[in-house]
């Protein structure tokens, strides 16, 4: 369980997407200042060690359900960073033809079950996910992300209680950002930690540092293997935080500046994993500034293909309502 | 040899049957669809056949467990799901109108959701207002899903087969006042295609378009006032989304009088859908006033001295058809 067993090029493969979500992240702000990206985009910058180090966990064939801050999911999962910009700019290219947009970034064939625009929503799709991998014999499992706001959402109890009463290989995982939009972790629930609701339904709770990646990759990788294993879900709240408002454009009058800065000096994760790193022997400054710039480049080939790619044809409005064509009128629309 | 009659109930046992054995990707889950056979009895033996595995009793948990089924069928499978009763979609609406229906535009064409949740609707017992309802209007207002709602044995057998084999979301309805009805259903697997309506009975006079229950009441008063020379056509569309609007409208067009009965609530329903399809594409076919039969825009009560009165009856049914004659 030391650290030192994990693989050089999975501690880079970590670093380097922690960054990529960074640094796009950062650039999606930007562009939503200028008016680029039109809707609500949530921000998942100061939370790139949660979804990383799960992810590290997991193989392409797992899946994942993601929320409405869903952009790192969706990176740290594979998904294609072009695909992503694209989509957020409604482009036809994007992963989801322009049809989602931010808070429905998805890519099924990744494994990435889509982010929501519902809180809680998305919970019991990793459960039953799940329950078709136990069907089926495989040791795939699934991963429910959510945050601190969602887990006083009945499908966050209705889904742990499915997940313990089948034995199902889920893993819950509690992004608790201490925000729910305006309203503290305190003023919403009067226990301690979400952790603690899995006592409730027989579910183990662990509690992790979500600013360090490395903690969360182990408590995940417990979980995983518990899945595999065919032991049934687990549920990790890893307390973590957000830099940014809930959506870009919130006036943030709920918290102080100089909360944020606290955060944003002494818990980044990007900055205690590259002190990490380094400590470790396991790249030299030189070499993380490389990935760096590799990153930079990538982000800046994202949003090149975001731009010059074509809004979809207005005929496309109608394409993909259902799957299976059928006789009689299946999407109706007046005529006159 | 006669064909063979068989139940309502027993048409949908044997579909879903049918299906389990053939695809084992097919399951059912739900409250008390083991053991039990379901409340109705829809799921009897399936069990014993399949096992619990397949045939899922689940906790009172319906918004989990409809999410699980969406989950289920993102990833391959291809789950029946019941709802015990229509009424309580509202405790797991968001699974089925934002998740279910959604999630494949959403998310490009990338995503399918071959999930059918079978659910029970319809008034007579005096199961009072919060097991009565019949709320098959509400799916049909949403983009995503198909909906259907068949009234004789043989439609629901081959109309469950065609939902359980299609890639969408299909909300299947059935009214619980049917279960027990008898009808001619063939032994072997056949589809019914969605989107297909099924005129009933002939007529040239007054087209009546009737769903479920209601199917048969108007059939019975159709035989009553063709004894009077009133030649009434019954069209029943069977999956109200996706529509069979060749049918209705031809029918509509060589007869140019219309009545709808249905047993959903009167304002913002499938009634007032088809009359407003009769009245923005067929008004000048149409030799009179469009007539509604609906219940009241009341709870369904409780009293058998009162639900009587709030459920269409063939007595509304003959009024109806009878001032579209006169007008």
């Amino acid at each position: 369980m030391s650290k030192e067993e994990i693989p050089k090029e999975k501690l880079l493969w970590m670093y380097e997407t922690m960054v990529r979500i960074r640094k796009s992240e950062e650039e999606a702000s930007k562009h939503f200042a200028q008016g680029k990206i039109p809707g609500f985009v949530h921000l998942y910058i100061g939370e790139e060690a949660v979804a990383v180090g799960a992810m590290a966990n997991l193989r392409e064939e797992d899946v994942i359900t993601s929320t409405h801050r869903g952009h790192g999911h969706f990176i740290a999962k594979g998904g294609d960073l072009k695909e992503l910009w694209a989509e957020l700019y409604g482009k036809r290219t994007g992963t989801c033809k322009g049809k989602g947009g931010s808070m429905h970034i998805a890519d099924l064939r990744k494994g990435e079950l889509g982010a929501n625009g519902i809180v809680g929503g998305g919970i019991p799709h990793a459960v039953g996910a799940a329950l078709a991998f136990k069907l089926s014999k495989s040791d795939r499992v699934s991963i429910a992300f959510f945050g601190d706001g969602a887990s006083n959402q009945q499908n966050f109890h209705e889904g742990l209680n499915l997940a313990s009463v089948w034995k199902l290989p889920v893993i819950f995982l509690c992004e608790n950002n201490q925000y729910q939009i305006s309203l503290p972790y305190s003023k919403q629930q009067a226990i301690r930690s979400v952790a603690e609701r899995g006592s409730a339904y027989g579910v183990p709770g662990v509690e992790v540092d979500g600013q360090d990646v490395l903690a969360v990759y182990e408590v995940v990788k417990e979980a995983v293997e518990r899945a595999r294993r065919g032991e049934g879900p687990t549920l990790i709240e890893a307390k973590t935080y957000r830099y940014m408002g809930h959506f870009e454009g919130d006036p943030q009058v709920y918290r102080k500046k100089e909360e944020v800065e606290w955060w944003r000096k002494n818990k980044d994760p990007i900055e205690i994993f590259k002190k990490r790193l380094l400590d470790m022997g396991i790249a030299k400054e030189s070499d993380l500034k490389n990935i760096e710039a590799k990153v930079d480049a990538e982000v800046k080939e994202a949003v090149k293909f975001a731009e010059e790619s074509p809004y979809p044809d207005p005929k496309e409005l109608y394409d993909d309502v259902f799957s299976t064509p059928t006789k009689g009128v299946l999407v109706w629309e007046w005529n006159f | 040899m006669g064909e063979r009659m068989i139940t309502f109930a027993e048409a949908l046992n044997e579909a879903l049957d049918q299906m389990m054995a053939k695809d084992e990707k097919v399951i059912v889950m739900g409250e008390d669809v083991g053991v039990y056979g379901g409340v109705f009895g829809v799921t009897k033996g399936l069990i014993e056949k399949y096992g619990p595995e397949r045939v899922r009793d689940t906790p009172i948990a319906e918004s989990g467990f409809i999410g699980a089924g969406i989950g289920a069928a993102a990833v391959g499978y291809r789950p029946v799901v019941e709802l015990m009763f229509i009424d309580f979609l509202g405790v797991a609406f968001d699974q089925i109108y934002n998740q279910a229906a959604k999630m494949r535009y959403m998310f490009g064409g990338r995503a399918k959701i071959p999930l059918v949740l079978r659910t029970v609707a319809g008034a007579g017992f005096s199961a009072a207002a919060q097991h009565s309802q019949s709320l098959h209007s509400i799916f049909v207002h949403v983009p995503g899903l198909k909906v259907v709602m068949p009234s004789t044995p043989y439609d629901a057998k081959g109309l469950l087969i065609s939902s359980i084999k299609d890639d969408d979301p299909v909300i299947f309805i059935e009214h619980k006042g049917l279960y027990g009805i008898k009808g001619p259903v063939p032994k072997d697997e056949y589809e019914v295609p969605l989107g297909v309506a099924d005129v009933k009975r002939k007529g040239k006079d007054v087209t009546i378009v009737a769903t479920a229950a209601m199917v048969h009441k108007s059939l019975r008063v159709a035989e009553k006032l063709a004894k009077e020379g009133v030649d009434i056509e019954v069209v029943d569309p069977r999956s109200l989304k996706p529509l069979d609007l060749d049918t209705i409208l031809g029918s509509i067009k060589k007869t140019g009088r219309l009545v709808v009965v249905d047993e959903g609530y009167p304002r913002c329903g499938f009634a007032t859908d088809i009359a407003a399809i009769a009245a923005s594409m067929a008004f000048r076919n149409l030799k009179a006033p469009v007539k509604l039969v609906t219940p009241p825009d009341t709870p369904v009560p409780f009293s058998p001295a009162l639900e009587p009165e709030w459920i269409p009856s063939e007595n509304d049914i003959e009024k109806a058809v009878r001032k579209t004659v006169e007008d």
